[in-house]
């Protein structure tokens, strides 16, 4: 595969067409992928915690919905790409242990997801698919010709968003 | 002030990886009387990793683990999780249930319910050896147990080291039984507020 680029955990990148960007194992965390369909620019965090507001140590910038997604359109819009044209597609944010769901461990793969679409929705940037939930992890990849969105699992099957 | 594992020194690791070893010892005990067999086990390896290298830690990403994972109540609250390769997982099961070493198929009910156990044996082992050490009264839940990618297995403790701060802390520790060698890893992971905890009672901070 020509130009596949691998995003690890807490992690982001861009790039130009042809690319591919994958993340392998999204469990709990949230792979926000973004793609603008007029030059081909493509974008994918991997996120592992809602907020930066909420933690004590918000270096990473990678780390947190809010601010990976800001930093991600940012390095896109330095690629040439159309800030109005990006949309989102997101997979992941699963809940890998059944038990105890009341309890905060069990509910940050819901609250990633929430968080990362409140951006997004702020930004006024479309989600336009999305494969998320359930309690199994999941391997994605972003291809630039047309912004599709392989989700692959152990035991689920493979999709296409 | 805020404690984090990413400011800790050499003679701090030390004391985590004393406590990894004697952990581990007890649970090398505990599986040995299990299998009622002799197990060894080797000098387990205190690890600290960067978030982006956290699915180095059994491999490859996608390859499929077993994670056992048991919550912690009292003087320290978080949560206790043994991981292993899905392979190693099924040798172990093998050993316990007096099967042959290569014999393979998916885990049934009871399979599933002997590695659950398995995982309460070790991380309970390892959880007395801390309580004892540091006087804190430690309580293990039961247990419950995924079988998935090691990636989204490991992201589990990776968002709660994600908390305070970037990088994962985790004990490497090899059990064999005669020709055998089965690794696991076993991360402890305190809630914020216990890390203070744990390393005052360690003597680690005053």
């Amino acid at each position: 595969m020509e130009n596949c680029i691998k995003v690890g955990m807490a992690d982001l990148q861009s790039s130009c067409h042809p690319g591919v960007l994958t993340t392998l194992g999204l469990g709990s965390c949230v792979g926000i992928a973004l793609y603008d369909s007029t030059t081909k620019i493509i974008g994918l965090a991997h996120i592992m915690l809602p907020s930066s507001l909420q933690a004590r140590n918000n270096n990473n910038i990678a780390k947190f919905a809010d601010t990976a997604i800001v930093k991600l359109v940012e390095d896109m819009l330095k690629l040439g790409a159309k800030r109005e044209k990006i949309v989102a597609k997101l997979a992941g944010g699963s809940q890998m242990f059944s038990f105890n769901q009341s309890t905060d461990i069990m509910r940050i793969g819901f609250r990633n997801v929430v968080s990362a679409k409140e951006k997004l929705s702020e930004l006024k940037i479309p989600v336009v698919a999305e494969d998320t939930g359930g309690n199994y992890g999941r391997t994605i990849e972003l291809f630039s010709d047309n912004g599709r969105l392989l989700v692959k699992t152990i035991g689920y099957g493979v999709k296409q968003i | 002030m805020s404690y984090n594992i990413d400011d800790l020194n050499n003679l701090q690791l030390d004391v985590l990886r004393e406590i990894g070893n004697i952990g581990a010892g007890n649970a090398a005990t505990a599986l040995a009387k299990m299998l009622n067999t002799k197990v060894d086990m080797d000098v387990p390896k205190v690890k600290i990793l960067e978030f982006k290298n956290v699915d180095e830690i059994l491999g490859e990403a996608e390859a499929p683990v077993v994670g056992i994972l048991l919550n912690v109540t009292g003087d320290l609250t978080g949560s206790i999780m043994f991981i292993l390769k899905y392979k190693a997982a099924r040798v172990l099961v093998n050993l316990l249930m007096g099967r042959p070493a290569e014999f393979d198929a998916e885990f049934d009910e009871l399979d599933l319910s002997a590695l659950k156990e398995i995982g309460n044996i070790l991380s309970g082992s390892y959880l007395s050896a801390l309580s004892a050490l540091t006087n804190l009264n430690i309580m293990p839940s039961i247990p419950d147990l995924a079988i998935d990618m090691a990636g989204a297995i490991l992201s589990v403790p990776a968002i709660e080291f994600g908390k305070v701060g970037d990088t994962v802390l985790y004990i490497e520790t090899e059990f064999s039984e005669g020709n055998t060698c089965v690794v696991g890893d076993f991360f402890l992971i305190p809630d914020v507020e216990s890390y203070e905890i744990l390393l005052k009672a360690l003597g680690v901070i005053s």
